[in-house]
C-alpha cells in the first residue's frame, strides 16, 4: 500500500484546459492526502502558462509537453504521450476526464498499463481503493474494487468541485519532452458546433423539453427559459426523434448523461430510459400537464400545468426579480 | 475491393429494472429476457450497410457470453450478418472489460488469420455495463487505430477510413488505416429490422464456440481470472427526496413561487 501515486490527465479542449480537469484536481487532492503522497499532473499538448495553473489549482508536480502533435485529440499520439508521463511517474491512480477524449485515451493506457479500467465513477474511497459507478442505466451503483497495482478512472463530469486557484501556490513544472511516434490515425480537422451554446456535459443548469413541446417551435420558449437562467438545453428522445431538435441535445440511455445542479423538464413524462441520463441531477423541476407522470416522482418541485402558459410567465418573474434587489 | 468485417454484439437483459441478488449483493439477471444490446443494432445495421456498397463484403458478428448467447448472434445474422462465432465456456465468463476485450482481440486475430479483418465494429456501450471502453481496448490489444463515439463513416476502402466523431463542442474529421476497431453512435444510422430472408437464415445458421483455448489464452488471462477490476457489490442508490408541490391560484402565482423557491435553494 506503499507509495501510491497519483496523476491526474489535464486534457485541453480546443488548446483550453477542459473544466473537468479541475474537478479532477479535486478528486486527486483527496485521494493524494489521504495517501500522504504529492499529486501529480500530466498535460499533454499544453503550455508552462497552464501547467502553473495547475500547481495553482492544487497539483504538486505538472509534467507538460507542448508539442503540436497534441494539439487537438488523437488517441494514438495521446495514449503514446500519457505512456511516456506514467513510465516516468509510477502511478498507481490514473485519472482521466469522463469526456469522449478522456474514455477513448483511457481505453489504451489501461490495456498498455495492464490496468484495471472503470468509466464515469462517481465517488472513491481512498483508504480502501474502491470506487463506485452506476451500472444498469443508473438503476444501480456498483461498488468496484481492482486486482490490479494500477487504477485507471475516468471521472465523472459535475461530480467533484472544480478546485480553486491559489495564487502563489508552489510546486514543480517540468517539460517531458515528446516525440510523436508512427500513428494510424490522422486528424484532418474540426467542425464547431453551434456558437455560444453551453454544452450539456458541464452545465450547472438545464432546461429540457419532450414530446409535450409539440414541434421545433415550440423549443423556443425552452430556450428563452435556458437563455434567462444561464442553462443548456436539452431533449428527451421523443423530441430528437421527431427532429424538433439536434441528437446531440438528447439526454437519455441513448444521449448524454448528465449531473447538473438544476433540471428543468418540461412536457418529459420521465420514462426509465430518460431517467437513466439524468436522475442524478441535484434537483429536478417538473413541469407538466400530467400530475401523475413519473417525472413528478423524481422531482424536487412538481409544478403541474401548461408549459407553453408557465414558461412565459417563469421568465418575466426571473426578469423581474433580476431588475430589483434581490431581498433578503 | 470487398472487406470484411466483424461486428462485436452483447447479449444484454431487455429491462433496465434489474434486480439485486441479496445472498451475493450482485445484480441477478437469471430468468430476464436477454436480446441484443440496442447500441450494438447501430453496428450491425453500419456493417450492412457497407456490404451494400461493396458487395463480396462478408460480415462475421463476435459475442461473448453463456452458451444462450448463440441467440444474440442469430438475432445479428437476421439482421443482414453472414456468420457468428460465440466465445464462451467457463474460462471466459464473469471478466471485466479488461479480459473481454483481450478475447474479443484474440478472436478477430483468429479470423483474421483465416482472412484479414479490414474493420471491427462496436456499440456505443452497453446496457448493462455501460463501460464505453471495449472497442478501444480491443484497439489496443491488437495495435490498431480505434476510435470511438464514431457518428459517420465517410468513406471506407481496403486501406483507410475517414470517419466523423462526435465530440462535445462539435464534431472531428479523422482518417484511419485499416484494420481499425470504430465505435459507433445512434446518429450513425437507423437501424432496420430483420427481414424474413435473414431470419431463414439465422434459423439454419451453425454458429461455433470458441473457448479460452480456442483463443490462445491462458486461464488466468481469460474472464474472472483475467480481470483486473471486481463488482464487489451493488445496490439501488437512495431514493431522491419526496418533492414539494408548486402552485399558486393563477400560473403567475406559480411561476413567481418557482423563482422564489429556485432563489431561495441559490439555484439561480
Ligand atoms: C457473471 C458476470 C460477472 C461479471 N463480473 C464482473 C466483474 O467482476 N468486474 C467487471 O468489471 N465486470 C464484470 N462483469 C461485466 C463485464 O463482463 C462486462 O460485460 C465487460 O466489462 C464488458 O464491458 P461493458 O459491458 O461495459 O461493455 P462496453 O464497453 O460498454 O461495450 C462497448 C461495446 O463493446 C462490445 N461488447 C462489449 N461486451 C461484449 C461482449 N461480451 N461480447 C461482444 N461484444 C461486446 C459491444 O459492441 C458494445 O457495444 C460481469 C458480467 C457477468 C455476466
Ligand atoms: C432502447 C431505448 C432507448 C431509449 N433512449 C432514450 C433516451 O436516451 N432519451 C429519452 O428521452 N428517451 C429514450 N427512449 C425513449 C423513452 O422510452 C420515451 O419514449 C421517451 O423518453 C419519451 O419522451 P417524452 O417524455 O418527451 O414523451 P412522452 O412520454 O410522450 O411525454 C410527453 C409528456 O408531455 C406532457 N405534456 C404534453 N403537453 C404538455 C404541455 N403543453 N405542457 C406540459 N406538459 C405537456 C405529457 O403529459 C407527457 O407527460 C429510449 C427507448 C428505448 C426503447
Amino acid at each position: 500500500m506503499s507509495q501510491q501515486k497519483i496523476l491526474v490527465i489535464a486534457l485541453l479542449q480546443r488548446g483550453v484546459v477542459s473544466p473537468a480537469v479541475y474537478e479532477l484536481l479535486t478528486a486527486g487532492r483527496s485521494l493524494a492526502n489521504v495517501l500522504k503522497q504529492p499529486l501529480a499532473a500530466y498535460l499533454p499538448g499544453g503550455t508552462a502558462e497552464q501547467a502553473k495553473e495547475l500547481v495553482e489549482r492544487g497539483a504538486d508536480r505538472v509534467l507538460w509537453s507542448g508539442h503540436a502533435a497534441l494539439k487537438d485529440f488523437n488517441d494514438e499520439l495521446h495514449a503514446q504521450a500519457v505512456l511516456a508521463a506514467a513510465a516516468q511517474e509510477q502511478p498507481s491512480w490514473v485519472l482521466i476526464p469522463g469526456s469522449v477524449a478522456g474514455r477513448s485515451l483511457a481505453c489504451r493506457v489501461a490495456v498498455k498499463l495492464g490496468a484495471g479500467l472503470a468509466t464515469d465513477i462517481n465517488e472513491i474511497d481512498p483508504a480502501s481503493g474502491a470506487v463506485k459507478r452506476s451500472h444498469y442505466s443508473g438503476n444501480l451503483q456498483a461498488t468496484m474494487e481492482f486486482k490490479s497495482p494500477v487504477r485507471v478512472v475516468t471521472v465523472q463530469a459535475m461530480v467533484f468541485p472544480q478546485a480553486p486557484a491559489q495564487a502563489g501556490r508552489a510546486g514543480e513544472v517540468t517539460e517531458l519532452a515528446y516525440a510523436p511516434a508512427a500513428a494510424g490515425t490522422e486528424f484532418i480537422s474540426f467542425q464547431a458546433e453551434e456558437a455560444g451554446e453551453i454544452d450539456l456535459g458541464g452545465a450547472e443548469r438545464i432546461v429540457s423539453g419532450g414530446r409535450g413541446v409539440g414541434g421545433a417551435d415550440g423549443f423556443k420558449a425552452i430556450r428563452d427559459l435556458a437563455h434567462a437562467l444561464g442553462a443548456a438545453v436539452a431533449a428527451s428522445r421523443a423530441a430528437v426523434d421527431s427532429g424538433w431538435i439536434p441528437y446531440r441535445h438528447q439526454v437519455g440511455l441513448t444521449g448524454r448523461t448528465v449531473r447538473p445542479k438544476l433540471y428543468v423538464a418540461c412536457g418529459i413524462s420521465g420514462q426509465v430510459q430518460h431517467l437513466a441520463g439524468m436522475s442524478s441531477a441535484a434537483n429536478i423541476v417538473a413541469i407538466n400537464t400530467d400530475p401523475e407522470c413519473p417525472m413528478m416522482q423524481q422531482a424536487t418541485y412538481l409544478v403541474v400545468g401548461d408549459m407553453f402558459e408557465l414558461l412565459p410567465l417563469i421568465v418575466a418573474e426571473i426578469k423581474k426579480r433580476r431588475g430589483q434587489p434581490v431581498a433578503a | 475491393m470487398p472487406l470484411n468485417i466483424v461486428v462485436c454484439v452483447k447479449n444484454v437483459p431487455s429491462t433496465l429494472a434489474v434486480p439485486v441478488d441479496p445472498a451475493t449483493g450482485l445484480p441477478k439477471t437469471a430468468g430476464l429476457v436477454f436480446a441484443m444490446n440496442p447500441f450494438d443494432e447501430y453496428a450491425v445495421e453500419e456493417a450492412v450497410r457497407i456490404k451494400e456498397k461493396t458487395p463480396g463484403t462478408t460480415i462475421t458478428a463476435v459475442a461473448l457470453g453463456p452458451e444462450s448467447d448463440g441467440a444474440v448472434l442469430r438475432e445479428a445474422i437476421s439482421r443482414g450478418c453472414d456468420a457468428g462465432v460465440l466465445l464462451s465456456g467457463a474460462e471466459l465468463q464473469g471478466g471485466d472489460n479488461f479480459s473481454v476485450s483481450r478475447a474479443l482481440a484474440a478472436a478477430i486475430q483468429k479470423l483474421s488469420a483465416e482472412k484479414p479483418v479490414h474493420l471491427a465494429l462496436f456499440g456505443k456501450s452497453t446496457n448493462d455495463d455501460n463501460s464505453g471502453v471495449v472497442g478501444g481496448q480491443v484497439a489496443a490489444w491488437l495495435g490498431w487505430p480505434g476510435v470511438l463515439f464514431v457518428k459517420k463513416i465517410e468513406s471506407i476502402d481496403e486501406n483507410s477510413a475517414v470517419l466523423c466523431r462526435m465530440m462535445e463542442d462539435g464534431v472531428d474529421k479523422l482518417k484511419v488505416k485499416l484494420p481499425a476497431a470504430v465505435g459507433t453512435v445512434k446518429e450513425i444510422n437507423e437501424p432496420r429490422v430483420p427481414s424474413l430472408k435473414g431470419k431463414m437464415a439465422a434459423k439454419k445458421a451453425a454458429i461455433p464456440t470458441w473457448t479460452a483455448a480456442d483463443l490462445g489464452l491462458k486461464p488466468e488471462e481469460a474472464g474472472a481470472a483475467g480481470a483486473r477490476v471486481k463488482v464487489a457489490r451493488s445496490s439501488a442508490p437512495p431514493p431522491r427526496p419526496a418533492g414539494t408541490r408548486i402552485a399558486g391560484a393563477t400560473p403567475a402565482q406559480t411561476a413567481e413561487k418557482l423563482v422564489a423557491a429556485l432563489i431561495e435553494r441559490k439555484l439561480i
